[in-house]
């Protein structure tokens, strides 16, 4: 019989009218690593105040190793031995790791004096704990990501944690520190500690947890063992609806040629590399890291021009020589994560979408033309369905698609023929996701020629058309999405790498 | 063993060689440099910065920022030589120093009141008691310069107590005078309590991150009290040791010495951003900008440069850190 660590009945919070958690229900048994997944806003943040007592809930009952609370104040979780590990850590930059590790302990005790010889002892106790050396008398500030994680770990450990909740601990990790971090995790399970890993990364969901617990719009919706689950389930159960598979069909076969690329060479990125882009297509660009994906676009937008080779938009020759140019020519790029970052929240709708152009509407003696601002602001809200009342709201009154509608309007805004897109939808969430690639097809059937550098190859196929095969700096195979499947291109990449040995 | 590499990653270490490098410089133009005579001279000016700096390397490590101390200390030494020579006070040093003391202790509080209770920024709140603790003082307390020798024996007494007194080779003798004994006393107090106290950490804590602080269970409003109290106390005997050196009771004193203070701080490797700063170092800082300011004119360097070169070395002091954690980050990569 397991024994339970947590279990919540029927909690709900509400904050200003909406609902944030609606009736839950959740147990956490000793030495269990349970993974809590949920889109953003879907509750998870407030479960987790809950549970550490910042929050009290409007009703239901918290049971922490079997005792009963109807009013959970802070101190009482941590002494009931929950502990969480914010995404910033809580530690202090300034000072070193041994005292970092140790200052909680110190306080919780009221001591009056240092003995710095404790300090470093009880360091070194918690940081053989978790199996892990890190020097004691380095300050924070300088440490990676990784090992403050592993500070803010041990630290936890001192003050007898039954129970760690991790907020999105891998975010800002490497993989290697990933695999290292779930060996940490394992290791608390060996000791009996129970670990609440709270994530939206499908992958890691599967790799770690053995069970899953998914939240939406404040209910659990399942609560099931992980081998239960797949990587569809999941998506599903997140968004509500099944995510659209479909592939982008393209059509006019026969649309103009947008953009044009012939023996395109950069000496060490790539050379010799010629494509076409129809009006109304979306091709995907993609190799693995070092392929020379990355410099291609970037030598199309003229941030590292190519060297030699011709590029042609809509049938004339250009010289892109630098980003004013490409800028000039209608080429327009979004860089990795501005997709969702990238927004002055507290600024209106319209001019965040016009903050490209604002330079457009300036009239004699440079002030703003604010009637053309506003006609320009509501006529992409409109192309774009961005749905609001009024543009002169501030960005944050928009639901997160929307949002991004926004980036992409902005983007828009300077009109450009063909748009290049890295890594669109780099550490977004499910739902976000397919809001994006939505929005992309959209585009793509309004005559606007994309072209999407990404490694993410189910994106791939679920937004491009065509997918163009980079590997050492040369295009080495072009698919046409509806004829291969996923498999066959890993196949293709994996391939290209073993030539490549 | 710590390399050589990071031991030029220390402020204090480079601080400490530039002090080295300026003094063998000075010595070799003019020899009269390292005669006793002037290295005690050159002490002797740092007691009353030091004092103050020891005040402003707690405000700034825990974050914050008080350019108000020397009003504070204005305010205390001129309130209490006043009394002295009404009679109200009997003329007593340790009962001077108790309520000057005290004053400045009352002073400080109330900067605490705004900053730890109200929670305002501490810029804007010691710049505005600046001005008002001085204006309070020279409208309701009095403008005229008072003459220590005057109205208070035992001040004029402390004033010609030395520390040290050395015979010169060429007849005549050097003092130390004994306030540089305030300073040394001072600091190691201030040092154990930086360095041993949980107080002490916890002042680090809140200049690291507030927030986290918070969470370790620090009580951030406590430690506040008790730091601007405690720079108002120390401004407060500072205040009155100044009156001592300079044998005059003078309201017009001291405030404008808040800037020196506060780069000789900065110099000392203490952040302005809070969380990094030690008593060697600010010490280190304070000899600094003493030699600068005083030995110029050895060098035969109109004292109008003075200025000058204090701003060019806050400048380049403020520089060197952007400057090591850049090379540490290129090192670390």
């Amino acid at each position: 019989m397991s024994e339970e660590i947590l279990r919540v009945q029927g909690i709900s919070k509400s904050f200003a009218g909406v609902q944030a958690l609606n009736h839950v229900d959740l147990t956490i048994n000793r030495g269990e690593i349970a993974c809590l997944v949920g889109e953003n806003g879907s509750g998870k943040s407030t479960f987790i105040k809950i549970i550490c007592g910042v929050y009290t809930p409007d009703e239901g009952e918290i049971f922490l190793n079997g005792r009963r609370y109807k009013q959970l104040r802070p101190i009482d979780s941590i002494h009931e031995g929950v502990q969480v590990i914010f995404q910033d850590f809580s530690l202090f930059p300034n000072l070193t790791v041994a005292e970092n590790i140790a200052l909680n302990q110190q306080v919780a005790q009221g001591r009056r004096f240092v003995n710095w010889r404790e300090v470093n002892a009880i360091a070194r106790q918690a940081l053989e704990r978790i199996n892990v050396s890190i020097p004691l008398d380095v300050t924070v500030s300088e440490l990676s990501v990784a090992n403050k994680q592993l500070v803010a770990i041990s630290r936890a450990m001192l003050q007898n944690a039954r129970l760690i909740i991790m907020d999105e601990p891998t975010t800002a990790l490497t993989h290697r520190e990933v695999e290292a971090l779930y060996k940490v995790v394992r290791g608390l399970q060996a000791q009996g500690i129970s670990v609440l890993f709270v994530s939206h990364k499908l992958n890691e969901v599967q790799a770690l947890a053995e069970r899953v617990i998914i939240f939406r719009n404040g209910m659990k919706v399942i609560d099931t063992p992980a081998q239960e689950m797949t990587q569809e389930k999941i998506a599903y159960y997140m968004t509500g609806h099944d995510i659209a598979e479909s592939r982008y069909e393209y059509q006019a076969k026969d649309a103009p040629i947008a953009l044009e690329v012939s023996n395109l060479s950069r000496k060490g990125a790539f050379s010799d590399v010629s494509f076409r882009l129809r009006a109304g297509e979306i091709v995907g660009v993609t190799g693995l890291l070092g392929s020379g994906r990355t410099e291609l676009a970037l030598a199309l937008f003229g941030a590292q021009p190519a060297e030699s080779g011709t590029i042609s938009l809509g049938g004339q020759t250009v010289s892109i020589r630098s980003i004013q140019d490409a800028v000039r020519h209608g080429i327009g790029y979004v860089p990795e994560d501005r997709l969702t970052e990238g927004l002055f929240l507290e600024q209106s709708i319209a001019n965040n979408i016009v903050v490209r152009i604002m330079k457009s509407f300036a009239g004699r003696g440079g002030l703003i033309d604010s009637v053309r601002k506003a006609a320009e602001a509501s006529n992409w809200v409109q192309h774009l369905s961005i749905k609001t009342r009024n543009p002169q709201l501030p960005v944050k009154s928009l639901s997160g698609g929307n949002q991004q509608r926004v980036v992409i309007a902005k983007w828009l805004a300077s009109l450009p023929r063909v748009l290049i897109l890295n890594g669109p939808t780099v550490g977004v969430d499910v739902g976000s996701k397919e809001e994006i690639h939505t929005i992309i097809k959209e585009l793509a059937q309004q005559g606007l020629a994309i072209l999407v550098i990404s490694d993410d190859i189910p994106e791939l196929f679920q937004i491009c058309n065509r997918i163009l095969l980079m590997q050492r700096g040369r295009l080495v195979n072009e698919f046409e999405t509806q004829a291969i499947d996923e498999a066959t291109l890993a196949d293709h990449l994996l391939e290209t790498v073993n030539q490549g040995q | 063993m710590p390399s050589i590499r990071n031991l030029l990653m220390r402020q204090e270490v480079i601080i400490g060689l530039t002090i080295v490098a300026l003094s063998i410089f000075i010595g070799l133009v003019n020899p009269s440099f390292f005669s006793t005579a002037n290295v005690f001279r050159i002490l002797r000016a740092t007691i009353i910065v030091g004092m103050f700096a020891m005040g402003v390397l707690i405000v700034l490590i825990s974050g914050g920022i008080d350019v108000s101390f020397p009003a504070i200390a204005v305010f205390a030494m001129y309130v209490t030589v006043s009394l002295i020579r009404s009679g109200t006070l009997p003329d007593n040093l340790i009962l001077s120093y108790i309520l000057a003391a005290l004053i400045g202790l009352g002073l400080g509080l109330f900067n605490a009141i705004f900053i730890a209770w109200l929670r305002l920024p501490t810029l804007i709140v010691t710049l505005g008691t600046l001005s008002l603790f001085r204006g309070v003082l020279l409208f309701f307390v009095g403008s005229q310069r008072i003459r220590i020798a005057e109205v208070s024996p035992s001040l004029t007494e402390l004033s010609r107590a030395n520390l040290l007194t050395v015979e010169n080779p060429g007849g005549g003798v050097a003092n130390l005078h004994l306030a540089f004994a305030f300073l040394i006393v001072l600091a190691v107090i201030v040092w154990l309590l930086l360095r041993y106290t949980m107080l002490g950490r916890s002042i680090y804590a809140i200049g690291g991150d507030r927030e986290a602080a918070e969470r370790v269970g620090f009580n951030i409003r406590r430690t506040q009290f008790f730091i601007y109290a405690f720079v108002g106390l120390l401004a407060g005997i500072t205040g009155l040791t100044f009156s001592a050196l300079s044998r005059e009771a003078d309201p017009f004193s001291i405030v404008g010495i808040e800037l020196d203070v506060i780069a000789a701080v900065v110099l000392g490797g203490a952040s302005i951003t809070g969380g990094r700063g030690t008593v060697i170092g600010t010490l280190l800082g304070v000899l600094l900008i003493t030699l600068m300011s005083s030995s110029l004119v050895l060098l035969g360097i109109s004292s109008d440069w003075q200025r000058f070169v204090v701003g060019l070395l806050i400048i380049i002091g403020t520089t060197i850190p952007v400057l090591q954690a850049r090379l540490r980050r290129r090192v670390a990569a």
